[in-house]
């Protein structure tokens, strides 16, 4: 079973497009886990069904008990967080900025404070309208811990692939390079890096790959819109073969992109369309390298 | 007055809003802009500016001295993370896990977790023509976005008044580091597009700008393509439309070598005006 992410560093450069392209091309050989946990769209495309769902527990914030409480104000002497508000001489935790570390229970001389453990969230296994298993989640509202959240989810593929005996599992990740891209690659055999002839998009495929570097996975690239700016394309496929990445395709700059995703389809889904055929060749690479 | 550049979904223009806003308030206004997507900071290529000043930033964690250690395993025991463990004879501390809460060293009975600082990012300040730009980067493989952000913030905030129109170029998304982003803000713009993706992002955008009890507005960029949700859903949640930008294939060109669009594209000017008009009542109000 091989684990096939697919991150972008940049936002918006057609992950989850990419993605769901490729999870409908995988047929039934895979399980799909959008593990972009804080702003998922791949549910729109894939219109589960049969979902089962349950609440993510994580972390703790501390509260403090108000008639117990005798206001010394050791809680925030130690606070790092500043999220112990003190108001008319009342301490009150910030739960915005509560980071759950537990040291002002620690110290607190009169027991006054509990850690309440956190429901950051929620996670759903179900089946895609092509019958395929199904993984994803919500994050709660400026939930903490999206990292492990994004593990969770990994987790749960992974077990459902094994007990299918699936020979895939497309990750879709989240753009930037902290901590829930770092859980989406943890593990990964790997790497599709979405891409587009921007100044930004090669900054910032620059900086994810440097990522990946790290963890010794293996990478391929798509440049999405690779007719927008010829030189930048160039510049790209330079980088790429400076660091021995796969070129999976060139995809123009086509509407077909966004009218797919306006009909809640896959781009392959649309016949005869030039980007289908470059996204499905570009796949059978994946899967040839993967074999 | 502080106004955030925010999305849900990535890639929807907040740059491209942040650097031409600011470009086009400064002709009349005193402005910085700030980057506060640590993670991918791309603001600065789309300005010509000089480096002003620069400085690392630190986060601290504990570093194990051996000497005293009676392992007791306390410091392990007091770490909400998983940080800080006791393995055989050693302590091992994990970096990127730690969140600088200082429990650990604080509460070691001998002293052998003394905090140390190790370098998380940079944040560059510079100047443009005629507006300051800052911005911070993560250092790759640096986990948690939070600890810069709020550091970058406290810079700005030591280095311009109130009367300075502070923009945040925010990151994407709706977790802690957007949070750390736009909470200080008095005003929040989200951009979006009017696709499925945009509009579902968007709903979570809102949702947690509800949350944190801020005033926001919507901008559409890439207006025209997609369909009318956004526009209806807006409209029937009486939140306010400021403006939208076009879907232009000359605006993605222009964008894609990295060119400011306020001076060269009309109708980004006249969408740039309307903002600007939104924003001037609102720090009249404040």
């Amino acid at each position: 079973m091989k684990e096939i992410v697919v991150i972008s560093g940049k936002g918006g450069t057609g992950k989850t497009s990419i993605a769901t392209s490729f999870a409908v091309l995988g047929a039934n050989d895979i399980v799909i886990a959008d593990c972009d946990v804080d702003a998922a769209d791949m549910h729109i495309l894939l219109q589960p069904k049969n979902s089962i769902s349950e609440d993510f527990i994580s972390g703790e914030l501390a509260l403090i008990d108000q008639d117990a409480c005798t206001q010394c104000g050791k809680c925030f002497d130690v606070c790092r967080f500043d999220a112990i508000d003190v108001n008319n001489g009342i301490h009150i935790v910030d739960e915005l900025s509560c980071e759950g570390c537990g040291y002002c229970a620690r110290v607190c001389p009169v027991e006054a404070i509990t850690n309440i453990p956190q429901n950051i969230g929620q996670w759903h296994i179900a089946e895609t309208r092509f019958n395929q298993p199904f993984v994803h989640a919500k994050l709660g509202i400026g939930a903490d811990n999206s990292g492990k959240l994004v593990a969770h989810v990994k987790n749960k593929a992974k077990e459902v692939a094994k007990e299918l005996n699936k020979s895939f599992i497309i990750v879709d990740g989240s753009p930037g390079v902290g901590c829930p891209v770092v859980s989406s690659l943890s593990g990964a055999h790997f790497v599709v890096l979405v891409t587009e002839p921007t100044v930004s998009g090669l900054h910032d495929l620059k900086r994810v790959y440097e990522l990946v570097k790290k963890f010794h996975i293996k990478a391929g690239c798509i440049i999405n819109k690779a007719d927008l700016n010829k030189q930048k394309a160039e510049e790209i496929l330079e980088f790429m073969k400076e660091e021995e990445i796969v070129h999976l395709a060139n995809i123009p700059y086509d509407e077909t992109f966004t009218e797919a995703m306006t009909d809640c389809k896959a781009i392959v889904e649309i016949e005869d369309s030039e980007v289908k055929h470059l996204i499905i060749d570009a796949w059978n690479k994946v899967k040839e390298i993967n074999k | 007055m502080k106004i955030a550049i925010a999305s849900g979904k990535g890639g929807t223009g907040k740059t491209t809003l942040s650097t031409n806003l600011s470009a086009y308030l400064a002709e009349k206004h005193k402005v910085v802009l700030v980057d506060l997507d640590v993670e991918e900071p791309n603001s600065g290529l789309f300005l010509k500016a000089d480096l002003h000043y620069s400085e690392d930033k630190y986060k601290m964690i504990p570093e194990w001295n051996s000497t005293a250690c009676t392992l007791c395993g306390n410091c392990q025991m007091v770490c909400n993370y998983h940080a800080v463990l006791r393995i055989m004879d050693d302590i091992m501390v994990f970096p990127e896990l730690c969140h600088s809460c200082y429990a650990c060293s604080e509460l070691c009975p001998t002293n052998s977790l003394p905090m140390v600082a190790k370098k998380m990012g940079e944040l560059k300040h510079f100047k443009t023509s005629n507006f300051d730009f800052i911005e911070s980067r993560l250092v790759i493989g640096e986990e948690q976005a939070v600890p810069l952000i709020k550091q970058t913030q406290t810079y700005v905030d030591s280095k311009f008044s109130d009367d300075v129109i502070k923009i945040f170029d925010s990151p994407p998304g709706t977790s802690c580091p957007v949070i750390e982003a736009t909470k200080d803000a008095d005003f929040i713009i989200l951009i979006t597009e009017p696709t499925p993706f945009g509009f579902n992002d968007l709903k979570l955008a809102i949702e947690t700008m509800k949350e944190l009890k801020k005033e926001f507005a919507i901008v559409i960029n890439r207006h025209g393509i997609g369909n009318d949700d956004v526009n209806n859903y807006c409209i029937e949640n009486n939140i306010p439309i400021i403006a939208k930008i076009p879907n232009d294939k000359e605006i993605a060109k222009l964008y894609s070598k990295g060119e400011l669009l306020y001076d060269k594209i009309p109708e980004v000017r006249i969408q740039l005006g309307s903002i600007c008009s939104y924003i001037l009542d609102i720090k009249e109000k404040i």
